[in-house]
């Protein structure tokens, strides 16, 4: 008798008729120990619904969010790139008086290579960060702004 | 002390759904560490807001919005590949075993066929079933009409049974 009322509301259910009250009956019954055999099915959903509501938010409401420092790190990580990019600039313009072999050693040029690409491999890093940080910006932006408008 | 006294106030605002805005964003966003901090974005968001919200009578509605628009933009940037390093960052190292754990379970089952669900219907069964909204302020929400969120909602648990019988009946776990 009492299953036959489950498969009715069920049948709202899924539909999306069913009200708010409804919807608890059938998560208390759903809930308990015995359950219909042929309405088993439906327990994982209900039992789901119910755990998923016990989560909860445990950071401090208020305090300073990670995602500053991290993009701290994003502003220090292009400016090296640009200090870099000035220093490798000095040294190719120095050596265009003479050939290179004329003013270093090879070990100096090896290592200035090396500098060198290193220096392109973590500018372009810092690049591509630096379009998803407008990216972040832009999107921060704008949902304020849709924020705002709303309700 | 003046600063104090908003802090509480603000603290007091927030304490009901501060739960709520983090489930959402956890719904969407899959990863915990990601969600709690677009939560903590958000909360700061709407601290900063704190005065010019003495107006709106539904700051709960407001907050949800905006965890909604906030969430839904980080999604996009990261379909985009924008987000690909910070994602990578995310992803903690025990969450596959988590993962492995939980498929034995079959309520986690229902948790894996709510991943496979478009945006909308996720979010809308989200507020329903496990926020227990009513259907105007999903409506208001989400910014749907009333509609569209029973023809959603309608969807989104129709898959969640038909995913749930195709494993009963294979009878995996």
């Amino acid at each position: 008798m009492e299953s036959d009322k489950i498969e009715k509301l069920l049948e709202k259910y899924f539909e999306a008729t069913t009200t708010a009250s409804e919807e608890t009956t059938l998560r208390t019954y759903f809930s308990q120990e015995q359950v219909a055999e042929h309405l088993e099915q439906y327990t994982p959903m209900f039992r789901y619904f119910s755990k998923e509501r016990e989560e909860r938010f445990t950071k401090e409401v208020l305090e300073p969010k990670t995602g500053t420092s991290r993009r701290m790190w994003y502003s220090w990580i292009s400016a090296a790139a640009i200090v870099l990019l000035l220093v490798g600039a000095y040294f190719n313009t120095s050596s265009s008086s003479g050939t290179l072999e004329d003013e270093y050693t090879q070990a100096e040029i090896a290592a200035a290579q090396e500098a060198l690409s290193l220096l392109s491999i973590n500018f372009s890093k810092g690049a591509g960060q630096i379009v998803y940080l407008e990216e972040f910006e832009k999107n921060t932006n704008r949902f304020l702004d849709n924020g705002q408008k709303s309700p | 002390m003046r600063l104090k006294m908003q802090q509480t106030e603000f603290l007091n605002l927030v304490m009901p759904f501060k739960d709520k805005l983090f489930r959402l964003a956890k719904r969407l966003l899959v990863s915990r560490e990601e969600a709690e901090d677009a939560t903590q974005e958000i909360l700061m968001k709407l601290w900063s807001k704190n005065k010019k919200m003495e107006g709106y009578n539904n700051v709960e509605a407001f907050a949800m919005t905006m965890t909604k628009n906030f969430c839904l933009d980080r999604l996009k940037s990261r379909q985009a590949g924008n987000l690909k390093l910070v994602h990578s960052n995310y992803t903690d190292n025990d969450s596959s075993l988590d993962k492995k754990l939980e498929a034995t379970d079959s309520v986690s089952w229902v948790q894996k066929i709510m991943e496979e669900l478009p945006e909308q219907q996720k979010m809308v069964l989200q507020l329903r079933d496990v926020e227990q909204y009513e259907y105007d302020e999903i409506s208001e929400m989400l910014e749907m009409k009333p509609t569209a969120v029973r023809v959603a909602l309608s969807r989104a648990r129709k898959t969640v049974r038909e995913e749930l019988t195709k494993k009963h009946n294979y009878g995996i776990g």
